[in-house]
């Protein structure tokens, strides 16, 4: 590489070249830009670009018509009966912890709030091998179970409760970065104005973490509708009875009918879209200030 | 307050029990709520596992664990999501540093879709990148001729891998590189440093942390993933088949105890990498003022 004059002479000439003396060759941006953009498109744009290739290549008559398939409905309602379930139950959940933790220091804290995590770093077949442990014909809970004749593991209750699992930490960890930035100002001085523990929490709380909130329910809610290992590992896998979409998906492609894959994968494929729209939507709203890995 | 005083007065003798119980019934109902989810939810599935695993014994548990078809999957699993998390602390601090560095068309664009892995359910990632890699795939038949198999092989759970890890690192890069000056940089430059000393010595200490970090964070994903692995990995025993597949293999033999021995290894080693994780955010503290 040439050596760059002024680096060399190692003098700022005047205050206007002052601000970048040695920038590097004019390649170097395109070069890296290049190399980021290939190594994006092979890791994610072309898989994307191909799911909505597979799904319409052919017109939209073998989509139509896999999308009437009664087995294929049947797990689209899994998915979102799962999801209209699991979604609320870990939003009160984030909401009361959210609240609980934030703004407060004690001993113990910083283990609840990893206890609160743990579920991002538990494999979901892990958790779902858990839940078969707790609730299956061996488990803990099996005998009582079998003798009141209630169903969990390879039904059900047990896939909610994975899918519960799974998304459980996503409101309470948006919620309670939004509450510690906001302090406790606010609602203090709403109840020295006197305001009861509801009017605070709905006119000063909620307008405050709402985004946040939203933010969070948006996760929980694509991870709920997504989840293949830990609902895969609980549910049994009957076609009809007890299978999601993300699991349609894989029985599909695994009895070589790529087409019907593709088709369910599609949906997915959208929703995950919608997705990252209204993230996009949440994060200009609140100046990127949530824009953080998970 | 009047209530709980009254209660106290209830309770003249100052057990440890009495505390414990009194400090439940006086606690604000969302602690309750935090808590009593947290039990059902977390604590019980796991005590029942550890429960479970304490009854298999301590000689049975070391041949399970150790046996050569459990070593090959930790093999597999470790391996393939170090150097997938590694690829990605390259590419990714690559396109971290486009991103916050460089303009140019879509940008926005990009940078929304780096979060695409969140996103999409991972049953459809597995199941598009086994069609892209396949030979007769887009990408896949390209690298056939050259002799190059990528799904249904160990590179292929790599490559999903890779997918699912990526946005851990940009999204831990990014930041970090948005608050960074650039004046550092720049004096070292018109100190007579060149790119690449002031790339080195200048730019990459401080984001050391944050790279590791999300190197770290990606390897743990990576190492728990099934949706997409299961996809796009042929699930032969010695050659691509990884931990979580084989807990979920033994599972459907029934075989509890076999699933419990490796899911308590997966579970040992993620509390470790959260550890991991941990000491290097507390190590990167110190580039903080």
């Amino acid at each position: 590489m040439k050596a760059n004059p002024v680096a060399v002479n190692g003098a700022i000439p005047n205050g206007t070249t002052a601000r970048s003396p040695a920038k590097p060759k004019k390649w170097v941006p395109i070069l890296l830009i290049a190399i980021a953009l290939t190594f994006l498109a092979l890791v994610l744009y072309i898989p994307a670009i191909n799911v909505f290739y597979q799904a319409f290549h052919k017109g939209f008559g073998p989509l139509l018509h896999n999308l009437s398939n009664p087995t294929f409905l049947h797990a689209v309602r899994m998915t979102v009966l799962l999801a209209a379930i699991a979604v609320p139950i870990n939003t009160i959940f984030g909401l009361c912890t959210a609240w609980a933790l934030a703004n407060k220091q004690f001993r113990g804290r910083t283990l609840l709030l990893s206890l609160i995590d743990l579920p991002f770093a538990i494999s979901p077949v892990v958790a779902g091998l858990m839940l078969v442990l707790l609730y299956g014909r061996q488990g803990w809970f099996g005998g009582w179970l079998l003798d009141h004749g209630i169903r969990v593991v390879f039904a059900f209750p047990a896939m909610l409760l994975a899918t519960a699992f799974v998304s459980m930490p996503f409101v309470a960890r948006e919620v309670i970065p939004v509450l510690e930035e906001e302090g406790t100002d606010q609602e203090e001085a709403a109840h020295t104005l006197g305001a009861n523990h509801w009017q605070t929490f709905w006119r000063v709380t909620v307008p405050n973490i709402r985004w946040g909130l939203l933010y969070g329910i948006l996760l929980t809610n694509a991870r709920a509708m997504g989840e293949f290992g830990a609902v895969s590992v609980v549910s049994g896998n009957v076609a009809g009875k007890t299978q999601s979409l993300p699991l349609y998906v894989e029985e599909a492609y695994k009895g070589y009918e790529t087409e019907a894959a593709y088709s369910a994968a599609v949906l997915l494929a959208l929703l995950a879209i919608v997705t990252l729209i209204v993230k996009e939507i949440l994060e200009r709203k609140t100046g990127g200030s949530m824009r953080k890995g998970h | 307050m009047a209530i709980s005083s009254s209660r106290s007065t209830r309770a003249p003798s100052n057990s440890p029990w009495r505390v414990f119980w009194y400090s439940i019934i006086d606690m604000p109902w969302t602690w309750r709520i935090m808590l009593g989810y947290l039990f059902v939810m977390l604590v019980l599935p796991i005590a029942a596992m550890l429960s479970k695993a304490s009854t298999i014994g301590v000689a049975d548990f070391w041949r399970i664990a150790t046996s050569p078809l459990a070593l090959s999957t930790y093999d597999v699993t470790f391996t393939t999501s170090l150097i997938a998390a590694l690829v990605d602390g390259v590419f990714g601090f690559l396109v971290a540093w486009v991103l916050v560095r460089y303009d140019f068309p879509f940008k926005r664009l990009i940078d929304a879709s780096i979060d695409l892995p969140f996103a999409l359910p991972t049953a459809v990632a597995g199941l598009t990148l086994a069609t892209v890699y396949s030979e007769s795939g887009w990408v896949g038949s390209l690298l056939a001729p050259l002799g190059i198999k990528i799904a249904f092989t160990r590179l292929g759970v790599g490559v999903a891998m890779m997918f699912i890890s990526l946005p851990f690192v940009v999204r831990t890069v990014q930041p970090v590189l948005m608050q960074m000056e650039r004046e550092t940089e720049e004096a070292a430059w018109s100190l007579g440093a060149s790119p690449w000393e002031t790339f080195w010595h200048v730019l990459l200490p401080p984001l050391t942390p944050a790279i590791l970090t999300g190197v770290a964070l990606g390897f743990s994903r990576a190492v728990g993933e099934f949706g997409s692995t299961v996809i796009i990995s042929s699930n032969t025993p010695f050659k691509d088949l990884i931990a979580p597949i084989l807990i979920f293999q033994r599972l459907e033999q029934y075989d509890y105890a076999g699933a419990t021995v490796i899911a308590v290894v997966l579970v040992f080693i993620s509390l470790l990498m959260l550890l991991v994780i941990n000491f290097i955010q507390a190590w990167g503290r110190r580039y903080e003022g």
